[in-house]
């Protein structure tokens, strides 16, 4: 677990996990699959009244956190949400709370209502055809006398099946602006888009001539960049934790099985070459750890070296994390590739999560000018 | 046993108050540097050694040496937060840090650790105030990895030691004052039952000293070799037959040290140009490659993974320190460092390309020859493969390799053909 030092923070991650264990176990994901659902609504209620979509959101707008660091504690959700990988609009809801609470104006209702889990949001950021830019955007909003006229594609939105609103981010006059829209608005068209995870569903979403009120509009166009950078941090993190939580559960069974199966008459841990396989996982779940804590508390902090710690961790994670997952399915052997066993649901997320708001490679060329700038200023 | 050496004592200053009480000092005493481009301490040669003495010196009248050492023997004994900060404030100067691996980071933590009261008073305070240099003399011709197999050999004559034997990969022992040696003083008993630790005076008589060339030139290892050298019990560390022990600590500050997690370091500066850190924006523009797509990812991943180390270097610091991690875990550490330059020399050759390895006049050749001596990253100071046996056993709890010589008296033990 990540730290966890305080009693309303242990108390905290312990209803947390009680509550994942219950009713997020991973017969029910597999469940959910079956009956093609990504996730109920009550239950996400149920979720929000524990306080996970109050963590980034401040008392005056109904939200607060056990410990004062609603980062750290949002991060510890996901571990813990890691641990079975549990379904849920966790992502896409707090991507989009995190970008509405730096200008709540004219958002107050829909913050009360994601923050009680009556309604799911969703962050309309990637288009068709394009890589993680998300500064980049084709998808225009066109002036009106009352308000904006918004025109193009999303896709790769999480939940958009699901959503009620979602926070799409568009080219207005040049600059890049962001706009609250319901669902349902007329114009609006969602069509599902499957991942290779389990439950988590993607939607493509075209907008065509979509009026919305100026009031739609998410804080200053001189703000959105910023916080279009907060949200990806906290998407990023929310990422890494979960899995450093699958990682942590995985390797957990994994190493279990290498004292409880034989072979030769022998466990398989006390064979050097798999043994060393086990120290390199471990070497690796250790880094990954410490980068998503470093990442954490930068973006918790806002401190100036969150937008590169919060690059450096999902490209180390995301780098590893699914070599560290096919490496765990070859000490199971052949059981590691059914469908019966754990193992793939594991293998799914970290995948998807690997490849989502930007993957190692994108990260590393970030990395490397975000250092350049750095240099050059110096 | 003590898992961290240091017990921290009470001070009232707090740490932003000490490191801005450090960054006067400094700036009043110690000469400034350009870290990109330090001064050469080639620990190959004498001068270097000269010069860590005198600016040890310093620091100790100043009162900012051994900060996490304890006050009795002359250290601070704070906390390493205060370590941290004095390492900050001091990027800018020259600091003499050779001194800290093995002096202060592996030896006079094991003579923290095991030593008698004397040995502490005399080494440890001697060591703080620049007077002695102290080295390691473990490793021996016949083996590296099975160090409990040392042969050299310390038998009782009268009331004295006489040693004969050979050690070797000893870092300049020829600029050290002293060097604790592993000697086997019992053959009729299991190979880490007859170990003793003695801690020698270099120059005594009776040790003859060689040089090692390695593949990049430097000759700073030494090979050391003892024809019936003399020396008293009060040379010896620890018990007699108990020198595994010893050893033990030894190589469990080695493995910290080695991988930049010991709070016994003081000065995070590089020993010389080819030790500091490879600019990649700097090398990409000189490359014409600052708008290589590929150029960049390369550059950029081996980035991520040398911030990745850093942080990982805290994580297992702390782990350790808080219990969520086994004292084992600095194993982590040490296979770390080692894949982390494999990356970066394997980055910075592909990089270079061909430059890398026809002197075209850019200097980046150096590259090529560094990437010669790539492997000593994974070997000095035990190797990896060693260190991912400590993980699966020691971390993971895994069955120990099979050993043909546990528990067998050491001189019936086979050893290496002739």
């Amino acid at each position: 677990m990540t730290e966890a030092a305080s009693p309303e923070r242990l108390l905290f991650a312990s209803t947390t996990q009680s509550f994942l264990e219950k009713e997020a176990s991973l017969g029910r994901l597999r469940e959910l699959h079956g009956a093609g659902t990504a996730f109920e609504a009550d239950w996400w209620r149920r979720a929000a009244e524990l306080g996970w979509t109050s963590l980034l959101v401040p008392e005056e707008l109904g939200g607060g956190s056990v410990s004062g660091d609603g980062v750290a504690d949002l991060a510890l959700v996901a571990e813990l949400a890691g641990k079975t990988v549990a379904p849920g609009p966790l992502h896409p809801v707090s991507t989009v709370l995190a970008g509405l609470v730096e200008a709540p104006e004219n958002h107050e209702d829909t913050i009360e209502s994601l923050v009680s889990g009556e309604v799911v949001g969703s962050w309309a950021v990637y288009e068709p055809g394009r890589p993680w830019a998300p500064l980049d955007a084709a998808v225009t909003a066109t002036p009106t006398g009352s308000g904006f006229r918004i025109d193009g594609v999303k896709d790769r939105v999480e939940a958009g099946a699901e959503s009620a609103v979602l926070l799409v981010v568009a080219r207005s006059g040049g600059v890049v602006r962001q706009f609250l829209v319901p669902t349902n608005a007329s114009g609006v068209r969602v069509e599902p888009q499957r991942s290779i995870d389990m439950v988590k569903t993607y939607a493509r979403v075209r907008f065509d001539g979509v009026e919305v009120d100026g009031s739609a509009a998410v804080g200053s166009a001189e703000q959105t960049s910023d916080t279009i950078a907060r949200q990806s941090q906290i998407a990023m993190i929310l990422q890494c934790a979960e899995i450093v939580g699958i990682l942590e559960t995985v390797l957990d069974f994994t190493i279990q099985w290498g004292f409880d199966r034989h072979s030769f008459g022998r466990p398989l841990g006390s064979y050097q070459a798999l043994k060393h396989k086990y120290a390199d996982l471990k070497i690796w779940f250790e880094a990954c750890r410490a980068t998503t804590n470093c990442a954490v508390a930068e973006v918790a902090s806002r401190s100036p070296a969150a937008e590169m710690a919060a690059s450096i961790a999902k490209s180390y994670v995301g780098e590893h994390a699914p070599g560290m997952l096919q490496d765990c399915t070859q000490l199971h052997g052949g059981i590691g590739v059914t469908w019966e066993h754990d193992l793939h649901l594991f293998l799914r997320r970290v995948t998807l999560y690997r490849s989502m708001f930007g993957t190692p490679e994108e990260h590393n060329l970030h990395v490397y000018a975000l250092t350049e700038q750095l240099e050059s200023v110096s | 046993m003590t898992e961290t050496a240091s017990a921290p004592t009470e001070t009232t200053e707090s740490v932003e108050e000490f490191a801005a009480r450090a960054r006067a000092w400094l700036a009043e005493n110690m000469p400034s540097i350009d870290p990109i481009n330090p001064p050469e301490h080639d620990r190959g040669e004498e001068a270097p050694w000269l010069r860590a003495r005198e600016l040890q010196t310093k620091l100790y009248e100043g009162g900012f040496a051994g900060i996490c050492f304890p006050k009795e023997y002359g250290g601070l004994g704070l906390p390493i937060a205060y370590q941290k900060a004095f390492d900050n404030e001091s990027r800018c100067y020259e600091l003499p840090i050779i001194l800290n691996t093995p002096t202060f980071t592996i030896c006079a933590a094991t003579i923290l650790d095991t030593g008698s009261e004397e040995q502490k008073h005399q080494h440890i305070s001697a060591v703080l105030r620049g007077d002695e240099v102290l080295v390691q003399l473990l490793s021996e011709p016949s083996g590296g990895s099975d160090l409990a197999g040392v042969i050299t050999r310390a038998d009782r004559k009268g009331d004295r030691w006489v040693i004969n034997g050979a050690k070797t990969w000893s870092t300049s022992a020829f600029a050290a004052d002293y060097g604790l040696m592993l000697a086997r003083t019992d053959w009729d008993v299991p190979k880490h039952e007859g170990l003793t630790m003695f801690l020698v005076p270099i120059d005594s008589p009776g040790i003859t000293l060689r040089r090692i060339k390695q593949v990049n030139g430097s000759v700073e290892f030494c090979e050391e070799f003892f024809d019936n050298l003399e020396l008293g019990d009060d040379a010896v560390v620890g018990e007699v037959n108990g020198g595994w022990q010893v050893a033990s600590r030894q190589l469990y500050h080695e493995r910290r040290a080695v991988g930049g997690g010991s709070e016994f370091a003081s000065g995070i500066g590089a020993e010389g140009k080819s030790d500091v850190p490879i600019d990649y924006v700097a090398l990409l523009q000189a490359t014409g490659q600052a708008d290589s797509e590929r150029a960049r990812e390369i550059a950029g991943r081996a980035l991520v993974h040398r911030a990745v180390r850093e942080q990982l270097i805290d994580h297992v610091y702390h782990g350790v320190l808080d219990g969520s991690l086994p004292p084992a875990a600095g194993s982590i550490i040490r296979v770390t460092h080692a894949d982390t330059h494999h990356l970066e020399f394997d980055s910075v050759l592909a990089l270079s390309a061909s430059s890398g390895v026809v002197d075209v006049g850019d200097g980046l050749i150096r590259y090529g020859e560094r990437y010669l001596s790539r492997q000593t990253a994974a070997l000095g100071g035990g190797t990896t493969e060693i260190a991912r046996n400590i993980i699966g056993e020691r971390v993971l709890g895994f069955p120990r390799e099979y050993a043909a010589d546990r528990g067998v008296p050491f001189n019936q033990v086979k050893r290496n053909k002739s």
